[in-house]
């Protein structure tokens, strides 16, 4: 390689380590069990066809946050956004291992997981005063969205004044009420889906290209 | 023996003097210990997610578990725009949310939550 081209190759290197848009790191919080797991996945696999991590019904089955670099969601009219998204583990104020042991999980098992969720939930509270530029805050639509974690979140995503896209997850169940959730926040915008199912998802990807664009 | 819970009200004062963790250890502490905690004013956004943070360092199996909290729900969510016009030119100061209430999570219970009611149950250890 020529000593030209080389140099060209470390300028342009340089010029866009100086002048490139840091990329959106882009945190999935909600409570337990909402489905952010089921969302990032869907998200990563629609974009890039890789995954993030399993899901189950079992509370705090992600205990770590796992972060998918790259993610470019694109429209039909050329819009595109570059984001990493972070799945986190489910944020609550209290984490009892006996919880784990009416799902069938051993004891010795359930102490490890309950540690391993206390230390995901620390991280993940410590992530999003630190190092989250924008969220998508995930609420299972049959729940009732009043409770105080869920005041609590909102309240510390406002004060970092961070662009936030709530999720009313779970429309295909019966239960569903996405239209309580759209009262409980009437001033962020609410995109209701199913990530399960993917229906609507096409809506959200549009929001965050605006928002996180 | 008297059986019971102990409530320490504590006043927005004697917070205010204390910087942000050491307001999150005298909260911790008390509700470890047992007791539950009445905030005459409540944390700012910051210090509830340091409160979260360092109460899931506490837990350990079969001793303290964590803690539920309430606070009323109308104007909690407003709290960020406080500092208005004003706040906004001059690096607004982050208000703190209404009066709160924390207890050990295997000891108290919310039964009601409104704008302006908390119910909670609590029992003694």
């Amino acid at each position: 390689m020529s000593f030209l081209v080389r140099t060209k190759q470390k300028f342009s290197r340089l010029f866009k380590g100086l002048f490139k848009k840091k990329q959106m790191r882009i945190g999935i919080y909600g409570p337990p069990n909402a489905g952010k797991t089921t969302l990032s996945n869907r998200i990563v696999r629609d974009w890039t066809g890789d995954a993030v991590g399993p899901v189950s019904e079992i509370p705090h089955e992600t205990r770590r946050a796992r972060r998918k670099e790259g993610v470019t969601i694109s429209d039909e009219n050329g819009n595109a956004v570059t984001i990493d998204i972070v799945d986190t583990p489910g944020v609550t104020t209290k984490i009892d291992y006996k919880e784990f042991l009416e799902y069938g999980i051993e004891t010795d098992e359930a102490i490890v997981r309950a540690r391993e969720a206390t230390e995901g939930v620390a991280e993940a509270m410590h992530w999003l005063r630190e190092d989250i530029d924008g969220v998508i805050y995930m609420l299972d639509s049959t729940q009732d969205p009043f409770v105080q974690v869920n005041i609590m979140l909102i309240g510390i995503i406002e004060s970092r004044e961070l662009p936030v896209i709530i999720v009313a997850n779970k429309t295909d169940l019966p239960d569903a009420s996405p239209s309580r959730i759209k009262s409980a926040f009437p001033q962020h915008p609410v995109i209701s889906i199913s990530g399960l199912e993917g229906t609507n998802v096409e809506d959200l990807y549009d929001k965050m290209i605006e928002y996180f664009g | 023996m008297i059986q019971g819970v102990q409530i320490d009200l504590i006043s927005a004062d004697r917070l205010e003097r204390l910087t942000a963790l050491e307001k999150v250890r005298v909260i911790l502490e008390k509700v470890m210990e047992g007791n539950v905690v009445v905030l005459e004013k409540g944390l700012t956004a910051d210090e509830q997610s340091l409160l979260i943070e360092t109460t899931m360092r506490e837990i350990t199996p079969d001793g303290f578990a964590g803690i539920e909290m309430e606070t009323y729900s109308g104007g909690s969510s407003d709290s960020h725009k406080s500092g208005g016009l004003f706040g906004g030119l001059f690096g607004k100061k982050e208000s703190s949310g209404r009066l709160t209430v924390i207890g050990p999570a295997n000891q108290m219970k919310t039964l009601k939550k409104d704008k302006d009611l908390i119910s909670a149950w609590v029992s003694s250890r």
